[in-house]
C-alpha cells in the first residue's frame, strides 16, 4: 500500500516534471527563433568579417536553419534528449561543465541565504505576532515592508559600499582573492568572499517569511485550542512553544522551499553586483554575449531547480502534518 | 465554593468611526456552587452561557469590562489571581474536538495539563495513561491525533484534562452538543462522579432534558441575567418561579411542546426593565419600570416581582 503511494507519487511527478520540461523547451525555442539573434553569426563571431555569403549560407544549410521551424526544433530536441546540450561560446566548455562549476559556488551562497532567511524571517515573524500591536510588532512590519519593496541590486549595492567599501570588512569582490589559483583558496577565505552576497540573499528574503509567519501566528493565537491551552494555565510563549511552532512551520516550509525560485532570481541580480562568479553571473553573461546554448542550459537548469524545491515542500506536507500522513 | 453576585460584562466596540459602543452582553448575573455539587447552567444561545465561563477563567478579550463581585474558596477572583488559578484550581472541559491542538497527539496534550500543574514528565505522562485507562479509552490513544478520535472518545478525551489537574471547580462548556444520547449520558455520569469526588462541577448547556438528568440545581440564563436558580426537582414538581423557567419547561417535546413567541433582547437595546418583560404572559406596567431584585422564593432564587411564596 505504502510501496503504491510512492509510485504514484514518483510518476505523477516525474510526468508532470516531463510536461514542464517540453513547455519550457517549446517558449524557449520559439523566443529564441524570433529573436533577432543569427545563430551563424553567434557561432563564428568576430571571425565574420573573414567568412564569404556562400560559406555562411553553407554553415545554414548544414545546420538545418532553412528547414521549417517544427522540424528544426524536432532535431534540437533530439539532440538535447541525448544529452547534446552545446558548447558554451562564451566560456569555451561544454555546457554542462560550465552550469556545474558554476552552480556548485552558487548553492552555498543559496544553502546560507536559504537557512539564514528562513531561520531569521520565522523568528522576526515569531516575535511580532507574539507582540502584535506593539512598537516591536511595528519596528519588524516596517523593515519587513521595506525590505520587500526595496529592488535586490539596489540593496546589494548599500551593502557593498557600507561593508566593502566603508568599513572594509568584506572583499569587493569575487568568489577568492584576485590572484590566488583556486587550490590555494582557504575555505574561510571562501567564506569571507561568500558571506556578504549570502547575506543580502538573506535579507532580501526575509521580508515575505517574516509577514507569513506573523498573520500566521496571530491565527494560531486567536484559535479555540489556544484559548483552551490558555485556560489550562498555559503561558503565552509556553503557547507558542507548545503549540505556535508545530502549526506555523508547515506553511512557513512550504512558503521558504516556494521561495527558491525568488532566491534563484535574487542570486543573478546579486551575483552580478558582487561579482561572483555563480551561475546568476553566467546567465548575465551569456544573455549579454547571444551565448544561446549556455542561457538554454541555464533556463531547464532553473525550471529544473525550481520544479525540485516545490517538489521538497509537497514531501515535507505529510512529514509535519499527521492528518495528511496518517489520512481522516 | 464559588460566589458570582451582580456581574456585569460590557464589551467595549468601534461602531462607525471612532464612535464608541458599549454591549451589555451579561448583566447583573448571580451564581453560586459548593463543592460537590453539579449546577448546570442553562439558557438559549446568546445568553451569556459560555462569557460566564470566560470570565471565571480569566479568558476574555480585551475590550471586555467586568464589574460585580466573583468570590472563589473565600476570596475574590481578580484577574492575577484568575491566572494563578486557572489550570490548576478551576478546569475547563471545552465544548469540542475543536480546542485540541491538531497537530499534537491527544495524550501529550493531557501529560502537557499535568505538567502545567506541577508534575515533572514522567508522572504526569503515568497520570494520563491511568486516566485514559479509567475512561477505558483504548491503548493507543495517547498516540491518536484529535482527528482520529471518535465523538465518544474525544469526550472522554476532553474530560480527561479536567481529570488530571486537581481542580476544585470544573467547568463544562456545552459538552453534549451533537452527540449520540448513548455518548451524552456518559458523558453526564463523568461529570456526575467529578461532583462526587467532591469538586464544583458547573455543566453549561442549552439542553434542559441533559441538565436535569445529572445536576443538582439549575440557574436559567436569559439575556445575560440569572432569571432563577431552582432544585432540579423543581421541574418536576412544578416548582419554578420565573415565566421564562416554566416556558422553557412547557416547550419540552415530552411536555407541551409550545415555544414562546418572540426573541431574547439583543445587548444592544435592553429593555429599561424586566428583560423578558417583552414576551411574558404576566407582563404589567411594573414591569417595564425598574429590573427586578433577585429574590429567594420558596426556596430557590427568581429575578420576578410576581414570584409568590
Amino acid at each position: 500500500m505504502q510501496l503504491r503511494r510512492i509510485l504514484v507519487f514518483t510518476t505523477q511527478k516525474l510526468l508532470r516534471l516531463g510536461l514542464l520540461l517540453l513547455a519550457v523547451a517549446i517558449f524557449t525555442f520559439v523566443l529564441l527563433s524570433l529573436s533577432p539573434i543569427d545563430p551563424v553569426q553567434a557561432y563564428i563571431g568576430a571571425d565574420m568579417m573573414q567568412i564569404s555569403p556562400e560559406q555562411r549560407q553553407l554553415i545554414a544549410e548544414r545546420w538545418g536553419l532553412d528547414q521549417p521551424m517544427l522540424l528544426r526544433f524536432g532535431d534540437w530536441l533530439g539532440q538535447l534528449a541525448q544529452g547534446n546540450w552545446g558548447t558554451s561560446m562564451v566560456f569555451n566548455q561544454p555546457v554542462g561543465a560550465v552550469i556545474a562549476s558554476r552552480f556548485s559556488l552558487s548553492v552555498q551562497m543559496l544553502a546560507i541565504a536559504w537557512l539564514l532567511s528562513g531561520l531569521l524571517g520565522l523568528g522576526l515573524g515569531i516575535v511580532a505576532g507574539a507582540l502584535a500591536g506593539t512598537w516591536i510588532d511595528r519596528a519588524i512590519r516596517l523593515y519587513a515592508y521595506t525590505l520587500a519593496s526595496s529592488p535586490t541590486f539596489w540593496v546589494a549595492l548599500l551593502l557593498l559600499i557600507v561593508f566593502s567599501v566603508s568599513l572594509k570588512v568584506t572583499p569587493i569582490c569575487c568568489a577568492a582573492p584576485p590572484g590566488q589559483l583556486a587550490a590555494d583558496v582557504t575555505f574561510w577565505q571562501h567564506l569571507h568572499h561568500l558571506l556578504l552576497p549570502a547575506l543580502t540573499l538573506s535579507i532580501i528574503g526575509v521580508a515575505s517569511i517574516t509577514l507569513h509567519t506573523r498573520q500566521k501566528l496571530i491565527d494560531v493565537l486567536h484559535s479555540d485550542y489556544v484559548l483552551f491551552a490558555r485556560a489550562q494555565g498555559e503561558s503565552l510563549w509556553g503557547v507558542i512553544h507548545h503549540h505556535g511552532l508545530r502549526n506555523l512551520i508547515l506553511p512557513a516550509l512550504t512558503l521558504q522551499f516556494a521561495s527558491l525560485s525568488e532566491l534563484f532570481g535574487g542570486a543573478v541580480l546579486v551575483e552580478q553586483v558582487f561579482a561572483y562568479p555563480g551561475l546568476g553571473e553566467a546567465t548575465v553573461q551569456a544573455a549579454l554575449r547571444s551565448d544561446i546554448p549556455l542561457l538554454v542550459g541555464i533556463v531547464f537548469f532553473s525550471a529544473l531547480f525550481v520544479y525540485t524545491g516545490n517538489t521538497l515542500a509537497d514531501l515535507a506536507y505529510p512529514l509535519i502534518d499527521p492528518r495528511i500522513r496518517l489520512g481522516g | 465554593m464559588l460566589t458570582i453576585a451582580n456581574l456585569s460584562i460590557t464589551f467595549t466596540q468601534y461602531d462607525q468611526g471612532l464612535r464608541r459602543k458599549q454591549l451589555a452582553v451579561i448583566s447583573d448575573l448571580d451564581l453560586s456552587v459548593q463543592a460537590g455539587e453539579l449546577v448546570a447552567v442553562v439558557g438559549a444561545s446568546g445568553s451569556g452561557k459560555s462569557l460566564l465561563a470566560h470570565a471565571l477563567l480569566g479568558i476574555l478579550p480585551a475590550n471586555a469590562q467586568l464589574t460585580g463581585t466573583m468570590e472563589f474558596q473565600g476570596a475574590p477572583l481578580t484577574p492575577e489571581r484568575c491566572q494563578a488559578l486557572r489550570g490548576s484550581a478551576i478546569a475547563l472541559v471545552p465544548q469540542s474536538v475543536g480546542y485540541l491542538d491538531p497537530l499534537m497527539t491527544v495524550g501529550r496534550q493531557v501529560q502537557r495539563v499535568g505538567q502545567l500543574n506541577g508534575l515533572p514528565a514522567g508522572p504526569a505522562k503515568t497520570l494520563m495513561k491511568r486516566t485514559f485507562n479509567r475512561y477505558d479509552l483504548p491503548a493507543q490513544t495517547p498516540r491518536r491525533y484529535p482527528f482520529q478520535l471518535s465523538g465518544g472518545m474525544a469526550r472522554r478525551v476532553l474530560v480527561s484534562t479536567a481529570v488530571v489537574t486537581q481542580a476544585d471547580l470544573v467547568i463544562a462548556d456545552e459538552p453534549t452538543p451533537g452527540l449520540h444520547p448513548d455518548v451524552v449520558t456518559e458523558t453526564l455520569n463523568h461529570l456526575r462522579e467529578l461532583a462526587q469526588a467532591g469538586r464544583g462541577v458547573i455543566l453549561i448547556t442549552h439542553d434542559i432534558d441533559a441538565a436535569l438528568q445529572v445536576a443538582d440545581r439549575v440557574a436559567v440564563f436569559y439575556a445575560g441575567t440569572t432569571v432563577e436558580i431552582a432544585a432540579a426537582q423543581d421541574f418536576g414538581t412544578g416548582n419554578l418561579r420565573h415565566p421564562y423557567t416554566q416556558a422553557l419547561w412547557r416547550s419540552l417535546p415530552q411536555n407541551e411542546f409550545v415555544a414562546v413567541s418572540g426573541n431574547q433582547p439583543s445587548p444592544e437595546n435592553l429593555p429599561p426593565g424586566c428583560l423578558f418583560s417583552d414576551r411574558c404572559p404576566q407582563v404589567t406596567t411594573e414591569c417595564h419600570q425598574a429590573r427586578p431584585e433577585f429574590r429567594f422564593v420558596r426556596q430557590g432564587w427568581v429575578r420576578c416581582i410576581h414570584a409568590e411564596s
